[in-house]
């Protein structure tokens, strides 16, 4: 498939994953992202690879756990209130050092919330979400072609560091159509799962676990965690930049936010104003670096986010108080428009220094 | 001299954490046996739960998976559904099992999974101090029913083989005993035969209740351990075969 096809979000997501090479796909039904698992239910089979739709979100993650510690690409999506409950599931697979690629289609909470658009799960997807000193890479793509294009890297992460990956997308992005090209990327050199357990034929036993009893053990194996840890967060960052150099306001925002934000940033230069933007695409590890950087020069920051404010937890760590972080967006289903985030910066440009250091 | 008896190779020559008189010992040798007995050592999976067994993997030398409490069958489902060929079980007790793993297990066993489930009830929570697990008989006093299991406010003992044996992926379901050694023979019978049914590619969940002491936490000797399987748990789970394939 290298002509441009116009699909959903959820069902691009389903053949990208059959593209990467996904060998199960495990799933409960959760609204905005059924149009996956009836995705995968049709092509899985055709493809002679397995789908199953499970009893619960607890189920589908251990499926999944299980999977992959016999080796196979293994991957489960959901919405919010079902990846809260997948998150006993991911602290395992992070403690067992198992890969797996979740994708999250966010919709309102908290609670049962609603079926609408949301970026509220940032915190639960950036911090580990599940207990235990632990991170999960987290990608937020802002558009149908990057579901794609992400997924393929996901399972490449997932496999490279032995972890899992979250793809966090939302609501608009699972049910919009857009017009894409399926493409595959040059795969990763991946190390051999010499871990996993086939059966210990010719060789001694292979163990999968996640608990460390004996005297300074489990010290010892969150340092190692931490270790890599630290290598993705130096090697895997991506970030896009747009007008940054001269800006006097920089907006930072993900996933369709983001796109929200270039809208509004476009006019603003049509106005005459210096705005600029920063997007995280992986949101674990963050582009604390860029955004360090960008703070060098006085600049303020607008974080824009479908929430009530959590990716500007990070934008504020990351300017380290050398510029004012400043924060506008909307929960519950609301969408920040660009018309309204133009509002903000033309306040913003008009704001004297003073005053924003202030607020 | 003639060997009679030796150690089965899959079960490791280590001592064990589990305590005196305690069954699981004994239940572990005979998954091992059956194990080296159908020669499928190469080719099995085992996973383990959360509870006192979930160091197996320190006495069975097979390929091994430590799972979170309860989600073994699915993690099970995971690894057969992606790997037909391997010979996969799970090893739970019954605060893994019939406690936080109800969903799993019957979810499992109603859509017919492929696996081998070994099931020990020892009517308590081990690990965690001897709590009342949902097979406590009643009567039985535990750390969460100083008083005894009082039916009006913790209900009856959780029948789970007969609960499995109604489901009709279930093709094989059994309760044994480690009681004495006549017991002990049966459940290595059926033991054995829910692995060879997986073997044979028989389709459908092959499960084996094991009723097993836990002397520590029923405050009793080893040996009176033994008679209280015989003499009272007998008596609320009948021993017996429930199911098989015709």
């Amino acid at each position: 498939m290298s002509e441009r096809v116009l699909i959903c979000g959820n069902e691009a997501m389903g053949e990208a994953a059959v593209m990467a090479g996904v060998d199960a796909y495990f799933g409960y039904p959760i609204t905005p992202q059924n149009e996956f698992t009836a995705y995968m239910a049709k092509r899985m089979p055709e493809e002679g690879r397995i789908f199953l739709q499970t009893e619960s979100e607890l189920a589908a993650i251990n499926m999944v756990y299980g999977a992959s510690a016999t080796g196979k690409r293994a991957m489960t999506s959901s919405s919010s209130p079902g990846i809260s409950l997948m998150q006993e599931g991911i602290s395992y697979l992070a403690g067992a050092e198992l890969p797996a690629v979740v994708v999250n289609v966010m919709r309102g909470g908290p609670g049962l919330g609603n079926i609408a658009p949301s970026q509220g799960d940032y915190f639960q997807a950036t911090r580990g979400g599940g207990h235990g000193d632990y991170r999960t890479i987290a990608i937020g793509p802002s558009t149908v072609q990057e579901l794609i294009d992400y997924m393929q890297l996901a399972f490449e992460l997932a496999d490279e560091y032995r972890t899992p990956v979250t793809i966090l997308a939302d609501g608009i992005l699972g049910q919009m159509m857009e017009p894409v090209t399926f493409r595959k990327r040059k795969p990763r050199k991946l190390p051999p799962k010499d871990w996993a357990l086939t059966g210990a034929e010719g060789r001694g036993q292979n163990i999968v676990r996640s608990l460390w009893l004996k005297e300074g053990a489990l010290e010892n194996h969150n340092y190692k965690l931490q270790e890599k840890y630290k290598k993705i967060e130096k090697n895997e960052v991506i970030c896009e930049q747009y007008a940054v150099d001269d800006a006097e306001i920089v907006l930072v925002a993900y996933g369709v936010a983001a796109r929200m934000v270039k809208a509004a940033v476009i006019k603003a230069r049509k106005h005459g104003i210096k705005a600029g933007w920063i997007r995280p695409v992986t949101l674990w590890p963050f582009p604390t670096e860029q955004i360090s950087k960008a703070a060098e020069d006085f600049k303020i920051f607008l974080t824009v986010e479908m929430s009530l404010g959590q990716m500007v937890d990070d934008v504020k760590l990351a300017v380290e108080g050398k510029c004012p972080v400043l924060f506008y967006g909307r929960p519950g289903g609301g969408i920040p428009g660009p018309e309204q985030i133009l509002e903000k910066i033309k306040q913003l440009s008009i704001t004297p220094k003073a005053t924003a250091i202030k607020s | 001299m003639k060997t009679v008896f030796q150690r089965t190779p899959t079960l490791k020559n280590c001592k064990t954490h589990y305590c005196p008189g305690c069954g699981h010992g004994i239940a572990h040798r005979l998954v091992a046996e059956a194990i080296d007995e159908l020669d499928i050592r190469g080719k099995t999976i085992g996973i383990a739960p959360v509870g006192c067994a979930v160091l197996a993997y320190d006495y069975l030398d097979v390929d091994m998976v430590e799972v979170a409490h309860g989600r073994a069958p699915a993690v099970a489902t995971g690894m057969k559904r992606t790997n037909p060929d391997k010979i996969i079980f799970s090893y739970q007790g019954d605060g893994d099992l019939a406690a936080i793993g109800t969903a799993e297990i019957i979810h499992a066993a109603h859509r017919g999974e492929h696996i081998t489930v070994i099931f020990i009830n020892n009517a308590v929570f081990g690990m965690t101090g001897g709590q009342m697990a949902p097979t406590t008989i009643v009567g039985q006093k535990t750390a969460t029913t100083p008083k005894g299991r009082n039916i009006t406010t913790e209900g009856h003992p959780l029948k789970v083989s007969e609960l499995i044996a109604s489901l009709p992926g279930a093709v094989f379901v059994e309760r044994v005993s480690v009681s004495n050694p006549a017991q002990i023979r049966k459940a290595k019978k059926a033991i054995k035969h829910a692995f060879e049914l997986q073997l044979n590619k028989t389709a459908g969940l092959a499960f084996v209740e094991v009723l097993s002491p836990c002397p520590t936490y029923w405050r009793m000797s080893p040996v009176k351990a033994m008679e209280w399987i015989e003499d009272e748990m007998t008596k609320v789970f009948p021993l017996g075969r429930l199911k098989d394939v015709e």
